[in-house]
C-alpha cells in the first residue's frame, strides 16, 4: 500500500476535524498547521497509527514572521515515514510575546538539540524540555539573533572608515 | 596545606567519587572544535556532556541577506570534508524552487563529483578511526588519493577544499580532458589502495578488538535520535536519500546500500568502506554513460539564472542584461517553501528554504546531520573506557563546521 497525501489528510481530518488548517502540497509535500496546544497530540497520532507511522523527526526549526500579529513565530516539524518514504510538514504558530510550545523530546530524542537551537535563535520556549539552554550562542546572550528585528548590516553604508576594514 | 583563599572548589567536589575530565575544545583527539565534559569513575565514563558552538558563524542569518548564488560558498563551510555535496545540494534546492530541468550530462557530471566527495569524506573518517586505534599508515596512505580527488576538483572549478563548485543550473565551465584523465587515473589507482587499506584494517586483530562493541546503538534508538547516513545504516536501517528520493538522476545507476547490524564502530567502519566501493562503481557507470552523450553540454538552458559567457556579455544585449540581473541579485525568484535533501557523506543534508520572492531567502535552514546525531554521544559512550570514547567520537564522523553551522 502506498501512503498518499490525500489519505494522510483524510485520516488527520477524521481525527482532529476543524482544528487542522491550511492543508497545502507545495512541491508534493503535505503541509498543514495545527494549533500550538495540539502539536504533541498530532505528532503522537502520526507516530502511533499503524498506517501512518511517522516515526522519524527529520527536522525541527523556527521561522519569524513579524507581520503576523499574534502568530509571529512558527515552529516547523518535518516528519518522515521510513516504510513508505513519505515526508510531511507540520507547522504551529505562537505569539512572540508568549512563545510556549510543548516539547517533542518525549517522542523523539533528536528533538532535544533542535529545540535548544530554536530556543537559542528564536526564543521559542519548549515547555517540559529537560535542558532548555542556549546551544550555539554564548550563554550570556540576552536576545534571540535570528528574529527579523535584527537585520544584518546594510552593505551600502558609508559611515565606516574603509581603511579599518582592509577595503 | 596552605590556605588558598582565591580558589573555591564547587560544593561537594571533595567528597564525590568521580573525576571530571575536560576533553576539548582544542584536544587533537576530538578532530574538531568541540568540548566534552566527561564524568569518569576510574577509567570508565559515567556521563558526558557535550558543548558545541565554538565555530558558529551564523550562516542561516547571513543567508537571509545574500542573493541565491552567493549562498553556495556558505555551504562549502558546513561539511568541509565533502564540500561539493553541500554545493550540489544547494544548487538542487534552488533548481527545484525555480523549476529548472538539468540535462542528463550535468546530472552525471554532478554524480561523479558528489561520489568523489563521498569517497574523500569516508576515507578521512575511516583513516582517522585507524589513527585513533594506533594505525597511522592507512590514513597517510589514503591521503594521496584524497589529494588526487582534490586535483580533480581543482581541474573542474579551480579550488580544492571549499570548492564552490558548479552554479545554479550546472557547472561554470565544461570538464577539461585533463579532468577526465584524472578521474580515470583515480578509478585505476584507488581500488588497489582501498584493497590494501582493507587488508591492513578489516581483519586486523587489534583494530577489530578495539572497535567491535564500541559505541553500539540499536536501529530503533538510532532512528529516535535522528541518525542518518552511514551511522544509521550501520545500525541496520537501509535508508539512503539517493534511493528513497532520487535526485540528480541517481535512479539511472545500479548500486546497493550496505548495512550493518550492531551500529558499533566496527560496523560503521565496514559500512563506510563498502560505500566507497559502491561510489567507485557509480563513478565508473557515470563515466560510461557520459560517452553516449554530447560532450559540450554542461549547464541547463536557463539564461535568467545561469551566468552567460563573458564573451557574450560584451557583445550581446540579452547576455548583458541577464549578467547584470544575476550579479545584482535581481533575478525573478518565485515565492515558495520547500525541503530538499541530499545524501551527504555523513547523513541526510537537508535545506529548508522559504522564499518570499525577494532577492535572498526569507528563511534558510540547514538540516545538518551531525548536529542531530551528535546528541546521542553520551548514550553511546556511557560505561565505556575513555579510549573507546575517543574512537566512538571519530567514527561518528563529526565535522565541526557542520555541527555549528
Amino acid at each position: 500500500m502506498s501512503l498518499t497525501n490525500d489519505y494522510i489528510k483524510q485520516r488527520l481530518v477524521e481525527k482532529f476535524g476543524e482544528e487542522l488548517t491550511s492543508f497545502e502540497e507545495p512541491f508534493g509535500l503535505l503541509s498543514f498547521t495545527a494549533p500550538a496546544a495540539l502539536n504533541l497530540k498530532v505528532m503522537q497520532f502520526l507516530y502511533d497509527e499503524e498506517e501512518l507511522q511517522f516515526r522519524f523527526l527529520t527536522d525541527l526549526t523556527a521561522v519569524h514572521y513579524p507581520n503576523q500579529v499574534g502568530a509571529e513565530l512558527a515552529v516547523v516539524y518535518h516528519l518522515y515515514n521510513f516504510r513508505e518514504k513519505v515526508r510531511l510538514r507540520l507547522k504551529i504558530f505562537v505569539p512572540v510575546a508568549a512563545p510556549k510550545v510543548f516539547t517533542a523530546t518525549k517522542l523523539f530524542e533528536s528533538a532535544n538539540w533542535m529545540e535548544r537551537e530554536s530556543y537559542d535563535f528564536y526564543g521559542v520556549e519548549f515547555v517540559g524540555h529537560p535542558n532548555l539552554k542556549r546551544i550555539l550562542n554564548v550563554d550570556e546572550m540576552t536576545y534571540f539573533p535570528m528574529r527579523k528585528e535584527f537585520p544584518l548590516e546594510d552593505q551600502t553604508r558609508v559611515d565606516k572608515d574603509d581603511e579599518m576594514f582592509g577595503r | 596545606m596552605l590556605e588558598q583563599p582565591h580558589i573555591s572548589l564547587p560544593q561537594g567536589s571533595i567528597e564525590k567519587q568521580t573525576t571530571t575530565l575536560n576533553l576539548g575544545p582544542t584536544h587533537p583527539a576530538t578532530h574538531g572544535v568541540f568540548q566534552n565534559i566527561l564524568e569518569m569513575d576510574g577509567e570508565r565514563l559515567v556521563n558526558a556532556e557535550s558543548t558545541v558552538g565554538y565555530i558558529h558563524r551564523a550562516f542561516e542569518k547571513i543567508a537571509e541577506r545574500r542573493p541565491y548564488y552567493q549562498i553556495t560558498p556558505l555551504t562549502d563551510r558546513l561539511n568541509y570534508c565533502s564540500a561539493p555535496i553541500n554545493n550540489m545540494g544547494w544548487h538542487l534546492t534552488v533548481e527545484k524552487l525555480l523549476g529548472v530541468q538539468t540535462p542528463k550530462r550535468v546530472d552525471y557530471l554532478r554524480v561523479i563529483i558528489m561520489e568523489l566527495a563521498r569517497i574523500t569524506d569516508h576515507l578521512i573518517c575511516n583513516g582517522v578511526v585507524g589513527v585513533d586505534t594506533g594505525a597511522f599508515t592507512g590514513f597517510l596512505y589514503l591521503m594521496q588519493f584524497r589529494e588526487l580527488a582534490y586535483e580533480i576538483y581543482e581541474e573542474v572549478c579551480g579550488s580544492r577544499l571549499t570548492t564552490n563548485i558548479g552554479r545554479i543550473g550546472g557547472f561554470e565551465r565544461n570538464f577539461t580532458p585533463a579532468a577526465f584523465q584524472k578521474i580515470e587515473k583515480f578509478l585505476a589507482g584507488f581500488p588497489k589502495a582501498l584493497k590494501e587499506f582493507e587488508t591492513l584494517m578489516t581483519r586486523n586483530r587489534i583494530f577489530v578488538e578495539r572497535t567491535t562493541g564500541v559505541g553500539p546503538i540499536s536501529a530503533e534508538r538510532a532512528m529516535n535520535y535522528g541518525f542518518t547516513g552511514p551511522n544509521l545504516r550501520a545500525a541496520g536501517v537501509d535508508y539512503d536519500v539517493r534511493v528513497a528520493h532520487p535526485y540528480s538522476s541517481y535512479e539511472d545507476f545500479e548500486f546497493s546500500i550496505p548495512v550493518g547490524s550492531t551500529g558499533d564502530c566496527y560496523d560503521r567502519y565496514l559500512v563506510r568502506n563498502a560505500e566507497m566501493w559502491q561510489s567507485l562503481s557509480i563513478i565508473r557507470q557515470a563515466m560510461d554513460k557520459l560517452k553516449s552523450l554530447p560532450d559540450d553540454v554542461y549547464h541547463a538552458d536557463v539564461p535568467a539564472y545561469y551566468l552567460p559567457e563573458k564573451q557574450d556579455v560584451y557583445t550581446k544585449m540579452e547576455a548583458l542584461i541577464y549578467h547584470f540581473k544575476i550579479i545584482m541579485g535581481e533575478s525573478d525568484i518565485l515565492p515558495g517553501e520547500l525541503y530538499n535533501a541530499v545524501e551527504g557523506a555523513n547523513g541526510e543534508l537537508g535545506f529548508y528554504l522559504i522564499s518570499d520572492g525577494g532577492r535572498s531567502p526569507y528563511r534558510l535552514h540547514f538540516r545538518r546531520p551531525c548536529f542531530i546525531y551528535y546528541q546521542a554521544y553520551p548514550e553511546l559512550v556511557k560505561g565505556a573506557m575513555l579510549s573507546d570514547a575517543i574512537i566512538c567520537l571519530s567514527s561518528l564522523n563529526l565535522i565541526a563546521g557542520e555541527l555549528d553551522a
